[in-house]
């Protein structure tokens, strides 16, 4: 069996690496130092780490101020919380203001199993989509998500980086390039085949079921969109118009999320006619279970994935 | 020049900085009169006799900041940027019309001598502290001055910012609160009781000094005080009368966020001579 990460520790990796290149690399937490993978960088550079306490409107708001002086903040926190609940806050302070201050959002998703719906993130895309001047990424796995930090690192913008609980499947090489705004095809089909559009761990189930209809002779492309916001359009623009046959996957409500973001895109500039299905979670809450038990209800799974590409053939 | 020589001038620049605000907000026909000239003396002692600023080097490394968490006040501010020379007294003016630098309220971008973008209360205070932290750490001398309103300490993201200054010691912070006792809908005792702020402060760990905002000795008096060296971050309540200068603004809530008419811009004018 291959080993399983989750991404937030490819984050806590990552946020490291990057701050032993550049000093004004900040961390701040709201008591959550653990969970959000912090615990080394507090005690590796106590003068750059600050803990706020269970207070996330202070967290983003220090963390604009922090960079108002040149510095670069990592505010963490989970996603229900942050943005979840300071969303005028990282409005106001970071994105009008433009500040390059990266709002990282652990726990999100349905991913997040036992806690229950209270804790599992489903919106935060959403809320970080509409703003101007935000970035947004979410990385599929343990390396990407390491990448993915010293990445944003390196930018001038807001941004928001989407990370999960859950150990999952690694499916990119640390060999992979990783860039910002651009998307990465982690799976070539043969022409006129389906394209599958994913982001999160949710892609290594996108991968099952590719390799299990290749048994049946269907073919899929799948494109990890790491980020969507800016939309890699060019890439997206150039497979749909190929197949015409778009699935997109990613465990966040259907409104507003990556599928959302494909589909204002696809309405306007594909010019040949073409089919898609949005699969996430439909105007739900998520609930308590295992990963592997919410995914089979919400049907988010590989089983699910070959059935909707199986209709979307037909 | 004598201590009551440079209150005189002071005070002097105040009249000028408040017939300005008048101006302005009649010119933009809307905007917030009563907060405004309220701390206009607060404002003025400032940026004439406290801050560390520079209009021809606005983003010196080694500047005091000056974080508006209130941002509906902004023409007071701007009011006094401009007397102090950062832009030229015509650019008021253009306060709230189209594609002025001027916003409605403060947006750093429109105007980069502002430290920060400001308008939605409760989240000055936050991002004074990551400032004044930086700094600290960085162990530079800089001064950091947040002026707030008292209504805005009815968010819980004020309160939060405070512990976070008594937590991490900013003894570097110094927040002025215009203590004028309204705010849009009647009086703060009304609306939600904020009692004795003093107290309040002083329970979570602050220095603290009451004023009368309006009396620019005490005012200047104050600002002294606060840069004699402390362990902690330091609060001036300043009481202030909300409309100050223009009698029939004076204390009446109403003028949180009225323009003045041509005719009550005549009246008002006239009593600021």
């Amino acid at each position: 069996m291959k080993e399983l990460k989750a991404t937030r520790e490819g984050f806590g990796e990552g946020l490291l690496l990057a701050a032993k290149q550049n000093t004004a690399i900040w961390a701040l937490t709201a008591d959550l130092a653990s969970s959000t993978g912090l615990l080394e960088f507090s005690k590796e550079y106590p003068e750059r780490f600050v803990e706020v306490g269970v207070a996330e409107q202070n967290l983003v708001t220090v963390a604009s101020g922090l960079a108002a002086t040149g510095k670069i903040p990592f505010a963490t926190s989970f996603a229900v919380f942050s943005p979840g609940r300071n969303w005028e806050q990282i409005r106001t302070t970071i994105c009008y203001n433009n500040q390059s201050v990266k709002i990282i959002g652990s726990h999100a998703g349905l991913g997040v199993g036992e806690d229950g719906a209270t804790h599992q993130a489903l919106e935060d895309v959403a809320l970080m989509r509409v703003l101007p001047n935000m970035d947004v990424i979410v990385p599929c796995d343990f390396i990407q998500a390491k990448k993915a930090t010293i990445a944003i690192s390196k930018t001038k913008k807001p941004t928001y980086l989407r990370l999960t609980r859950q150990k999952s499947q690694i499916i990119t090489k640390e060999t992979d390039k990783f860039e910002i705004g651009k998307a990465q095809i982690l799976r070539k089909g043969q022409k006129d085949t389906v394209i599958i559009i994913g982001c999160g761990p949710l892609l290594a189930e996108a991968l099952i079921a590719a390799e299990e209809l290749k048994k049946e002779k269907i073919s899929c492309t799948i494109i990890n969109l790491h980020t969507i916001k800016p939309l890699d359009e060019q890439t997206i623009l150039t497979l749909a118009k190929k197949t015409g046959k778009i699935i997109t996957i990613e465990d966040h409500q259907i409104v507003g999320g990556l599928g959302s973001a494909i589909s204002e895109l696809l309405s306007e500039k594909l010019n040949v006619k073409y089919k898609m299905k949005i699969m996430g979670v439909e105007n739900k809450f998520g609930e308590s279970g295992t990963p592997e038990e919410l995914y089979e209800k919400y049907k988010l799974n590989s089983k699910y994935i070959k059935q909707e590409v199986k209709k979307i053939l037909k | 020049m004598d201590k009551k020589e440079v209150v005189n001038l002071l005070n002097l620049q105040a009249k000028k900085i408040r017939q300005n605000i008048i101006k302005m907000i009649h010119e933009a026909k809307s905007g917030h009169t009563a907060g405004s000239l309220g701390m206009t003396d607060v404002f003025t002692a400032l940026y004439f006799s406290f801050l560390n600023v520079n209009p021809k080097k606005p983003k010196d490394p080694d500047r005091d900041y000056l974080i508006l968490s209130n941002g509906h006040i902004c023409p007071g501010l701007y009011a006094t940027l401009a007397a102090r020379g950062f832009f030229k007294e015509q650019e008021l003016f253009t306060l709230r019309k189209f594609e002025s630098g001027l916003q409605g309220h403060p947006h750093r971008e429109s105007l980069p001598e502002l430290e920060t973008t400001s308008g939605p209360l409760g989240s000055g205070l936050s991002q004074a502290c990551g400032i004044a932290l930086s700094l600290k750490r960085d162990k530079k001398n800089n001064k950091v001055v947040c002026l707030m309103s008292d209504g805005e300490h009815d968010e819980g993201n004020t309160w939060e910012a405070i512990m976070f200054a008594h937590k991490y010691h900013l003894d570097n912070l110094l927040v002025i609160v215009d203590r004028n006792r309204i705010q849009i809908d009647g009086n703060t005792e009304q609306i939600m009781p904020l009692g004795s702020l003093r107290e309040k402060y002083l329970s979570f760990g602050w220095g603290v000094i009451d004023i009368n905002g309006n009396d620019m000795q005490e005012i200047v008096n104050a600002l002294q005080r606060a840069t004699i060296e402390r362990e902690k971050p330091l609060a001036i309540i300043a009481h202030t009368t909300p409309g100050k200068g223009v009698k029939f603004m004076e204390h009446d809530y109403n003028w949180h966020g009225r323009a003045p008419n041509e005719e009550e811009t005549k009246r008002a004018l006239e009593l600021l001579k």
